[in-house]
């Protein structure tokens, strides 16, 4: 073999070797876990009480846009909450594939309605979305959502996993979960949840609503349900809550399923306060807050109160 | 029109069928039209399953099973009546298969330019295409005996099936890879640019939730050896194997269209048979075979001499060089009577094993709608449809669930999705009646009509977290969607690890109620095996696989037309 020849190989070999070896240690890694990095952000929309106003108003009127509209009026109107060019979030409960008549989702009127008033109070963008629990497409077409929401202006989201964030909830019992980024990155959340029975909170309304934000194993959650309920709810703080208590699902919750298990209310409830909302709402079911483990726990944890009347309480006939 | 035209005109047309047949199955698909007229039923907008309706193979074959002809199965005579007069144009002009298999056959390599030689020798009629109507002859008898396996090998199921559970799951899964791949590298530009192109195809290719099916390798093993074949014989599959192929071969037994050969202007130099795609000699010197010929017409554009060319009412000339021949089907009656015999035997040999309750698995859950299992094994061609439109991915090909007879018929595996109680898709693009198309008041029931069943849930306690670990769940109880709910729950005190008293709801199951849906299976927060499980038992479709004493009324009878 010629020297030049031997050199030529051997550099080729060696160097072929220190890459190998190179590529080998750049990669190596003692820590076998690929931590997610999470993210602190907050979901603070909340206004603070204005004396001036009553803190819950409740509407009946089986023209259930009238109704809306009643209930918003008496409690300051769609222009104390949303403020021009705001970017607003949405979150019916859109959960089930189900027609309005059925009540297990938000009735598509008051969405649609709600829509229209933030766009007229200027909302830059009007986002209506919810993590469903059946096929999303299903739910937002039976449900009507889709369709009246869009109508009314608003852009209308089907759940996609691409658009989850990670997020330290910073509770008790939810530490990091998969959020729609919808319900974080928005000036303004407003929740639109219906009354509904369920077997283990007793009732589903406002708080129990927040379930829809979070994506990953929430089947889980209902082994401590309160506490989860609570802690979504510290960490949401909606704009406003209104209640949707036009039909109310009495039995077989939250999927229901037959006319026989609805009754209708024609009622609307606005309130700034997530526990007085619920509290209100859950009388549509032969229910007080004073009975439901999740309600009390909220108000022991801090976040409302029990007694709506306590915070100025308004009905309109 | 010059032979030149005539050729490109089919050329066209092999395009055209084929987009329209991808096109069809891309459409099997759940999509959602947002102003719907009526919101209550999702109906597909067209009639998806239409291709595999004109399918006289398939027509055939339930016709001798189930002695009708079911829907839209009626259109096969469009394709059956001409071939009668002119041939196995189907093969040639239509079949997307045997587009698909001329297309891969005709890529240029190395090796076929080499081989030219080779390649004419291959292009002869071979003993070994005389395996297709063997196939053909033991699908038929076993379908008059009450099996269907035609759709094993039926080239449009098998299309449809191949492209339906695995090309296009595998796309898809393979774009998510990619695009996911190209984002962690973390350029900001190149993500866009993935981004954008997963946009592009999404919308076209892509499905809105990501199929996954039980037992694909089976169906794509298939599917990838067909392919592959052609690469060695031409269109090996369609000269080999095809019993459709087969059947149209015999049914252009009496043609009156072909070809015919002048020897006087023959030059011999082989072009004809360099670019034969049926193998059937069209080159003078050996008999034309009809039965084989795809009526592609290569052999008479290629010829340089005008040597060949196809009318009606060929004449033959008969000479040394032009054996007179018989275009009849090179089969032997020994060979034929076996195959009946051996296809027959089939029959017996699937049924007489094992009774039902044996044979098939309590998992063997079929799609709503589904007539009894003997029947259902007499209908379905496995053409993957009902699994293919199943919005919630519910339904998969079979891998021995209902035994070797029913391998890649449909299965509903709960764990991965449910039977939406909404949803009727899979009896509208069932093509063969194995599904029947129910409408969305049988489905759900009512006051006086007892909804469709697939089966019944069972709660395993030793798994059930209120049942064995004292902790509050009842996750299924919510999803249940049956009004009133079929799971009901009891108020328990038990104990903790730490011998502390708790109080949680226990479910149980409601048999008169449950309708099977799998909702309770899919939803139960038991991530691996589910601590409630459908099982088939309580289904609709049988009158023997059922558990509780009933009314007569509670069960629905069915015939081919729907309810009776
Ligand atoms: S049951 Fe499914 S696979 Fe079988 S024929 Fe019908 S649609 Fe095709
Ligand atoms: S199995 Fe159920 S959900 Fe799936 S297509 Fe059939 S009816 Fe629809
Ligand atoms: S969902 Fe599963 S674990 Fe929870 S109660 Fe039902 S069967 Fe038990």
């Amino acid at each position: 073999m010629k020297r030049r020849e031997f050199l030529k190989k051997s550099g080729q070999a060696l160097t072929f070797a220190a890459a190998t070896g190179a590529v080998g240690a750049f990669f190596h890694n003692r820590d076998p876990f690929n931590y997610q990095p999470h993210l602190s952000e907050t979901a603070e929309f909340g206004i603070s009480a204005d004396s001036t106003y009553p803190g819950l108003t409740l509407a009946k009127d089986s023209n259930h846009i009238a109704a809306l509209n009643k209930a918003l009026d008496a409690i300051g109107g769609i222009k104390r909450f949303i403020k021009p060019g705001e970017r607003v979030t949405i979150k019916p409960n859109i959960g089930w594939d189900r027609t309005p008549e059925q009540a297990a989702d938000t009735n598509p009127l008051l969405v649609g309605e709600m829509v229209r008033l933030c766009k007229e109070a200027g909302a830059s963008r009007v986002i209506v979305t919810d993590i469903t629990c059946h096929d999303p497409r299903r739910c937002f077409l039976r449900s009507g959502i889709r369709e009246s929401a869009e109508k009314a202006g608003a852009e209308v989201f089907l759940p996609d996993d691409n658009d989850m964030l990670n997020i330290d909830l910073r509770g008790k019992l939810l530490t990091n979960w998969p959020v729609l980024k919808y319900f974080i990155e928005t000036d303004r959340l407003i929740n639109m949840p219906i009354v509904k029975h369920h077997s283990l909170s007793a009732c589903t309304i406002g708080m129990k609503n927040l379930y829809g934000v979070l994506g990953g194993r929430r089947h889980q959650l209902h082994q401590s349900i309160d506490q989860s309920i609570v802690d979504l709810t510290a960490f949401f703080k909606p704009t406003l809550t209104v209640v949707d208590a036009t039909r109310v699902l009495l039995r077989n919750g939250p999927t229901g399923g037959s006319l026989d298990d609805v009754l209708i209310a024609d009622s609307v409830i606005c309130s700034i306060d997530p526990v007085a909302a619920d509290s209100r709402g859950a009388e549509f079911m032969s229910l007080t807050g004073e009975k439901v483990g999740h309600i009390i726990l909220a108000e022991t944890s801090g976040l409302g109160k029990i007694d709506y009347r306590s915070i100025g309480y308004k009905e309109i006939l | 029109m010059t032979i030149a035209t005539v050729r490109n005109l089919r050329r066209a047309s092999q395009v055209i069928f084929f987009v329209i047949f991808f096109w069809l199955i891309l459409k099997t698909n759940f999509s959602v039209n947002f102003n719907p007229a009526d919101p209550n039923e999702i109906r597909l907008p067209y009639p998806v399953s239409i291709a595999l309706e004109f399918d006289p193979l398939t027509a055939l074959g339930t016709l001798l099973a189930n002695g009708t002809i079911y829907k839209g199965l009626l259109w096969s005579l469009v394709i059956l009546i001409p071939t009668i007069f002119i041939g196995r144009f189907f093969c040639g002009w239509v079949c997307p298969l045997g587009t698909l298999n001329h297309w891969i056959s005709e890529i240029p390599s190395e090796r076929m330019k080499r081989k030219g030689k080779q390649k004419i020798d291959s292009n002869r009629y071979k003993k070994y295409q005389r395996i297709k109507y063997y196939i053909l002859f033991i699908f038929l008898a076993a379908a008059l005996m009450g099996t269907l396996q035609v759709g094993l090998l039926d080239p449009l199921p098998l299309l449809a099936r191949s492209i339906g559970t695995v090309v296009l799951p595998v796309i898809h899964t393979s774009a998510d890879g990619i695009t996911g791949w190209v984002k962690s590298i973390g350029i900001p530009p190149l993500s866009a640019a993935a981004q954008f192109l997963y946009d592009l195809i999404a919308p076209l290719l892509l499905t809105f939730r990501k199929m996954h099916f039980h037992t694909i390798l089976t169906i794509g093993s298939l599917f990838i050896a067909i392919i592959v074949l052609n690469r060695i014989f031409s269109r090996f599959w369609c000269r080999g194997i095809c019993p459709l192929g087969a059947m149209l071969g015999v049914f252009s037994r009496f043609a009156i269209f072909g070809l015919e050969k002048k020897e006087s202007a023959c030059n011999h130099c082989n072009e004809c048979l360099l670019h034969c795609q049926g193998a059937d000699n069209p080159d003078i010197g050996s008999v034309w075979r009809q039965s084989e010929c795809h009526l592609c017409l290569n052999c008479q554009g290629v010829c340089p001499t005008q040597a060949l060319s196809f009318r009606f009412f060929p004449s033959q000339e008969v000479s040394k060089s032009n054996p007179a021949g018989t275009a009849k089907i090179d089969i032997s009656r020994r060979k034929v009577v076996a195959s009946l015999a051996g296809g027959a035997a089939l029959y017996p040999l699937f049924r007489s094993g094992d009774t039902f309750a044996a044979n098939a698995s309590p998992y063997l859950i079929r799609p709503p709608g589904s007539v009894s299992e003997n029947d259902f094994l007499a209908r379905c061609i496995r053409c993957g449809q009902c699994m293919r439109v199943c919005p919630n991915n519910a339904l998969h090909p079979t891998f021995m669930e209902s035994g070797l007879e029913g391998i890649w018929s449909p299965l509903l595996i709960a764990r991965i999705g449910y039977c939406e109680p909404s949803c009727t898709l899979c009896g509208q693009v069932c093509p063969t009646g194995a599904i029947l198309e129910l409408t969305l008041k049988d489905k759900v029931g009512d006051k006086e009509t007892p909804p469709n069943r697939i089966g019944t849930a069972f709660i395993d306690r030793g798994r059930c977290l209120p049942w064995a670990m004292a902790r509050p769940c009842i996750v299924c109880e919510e999803w249940c969607p049956t009004s009133p709910k079929s799971i009901y729950l009891r108020e328990e005190t038990v104990y903790n690890s730490r011998g502390e008293t708790v109080t949680v709801k226990q479910p149980y199951v409601d048999p008169e109620h449950c309708t099977g849906c799998g909702a309770c299976e899919y939803a139960c927060p038991v991530e691996d095996k589910a601590a409630i499980y459908i099982t088939s038992v309580g289904e609709s479709r049988s009158s023997e696989n059922q558990m509780l004493l009933k009314k007569k009324n509670d069960i629905p009878q069915y015939n081919l037309r729907g309810k009776i």
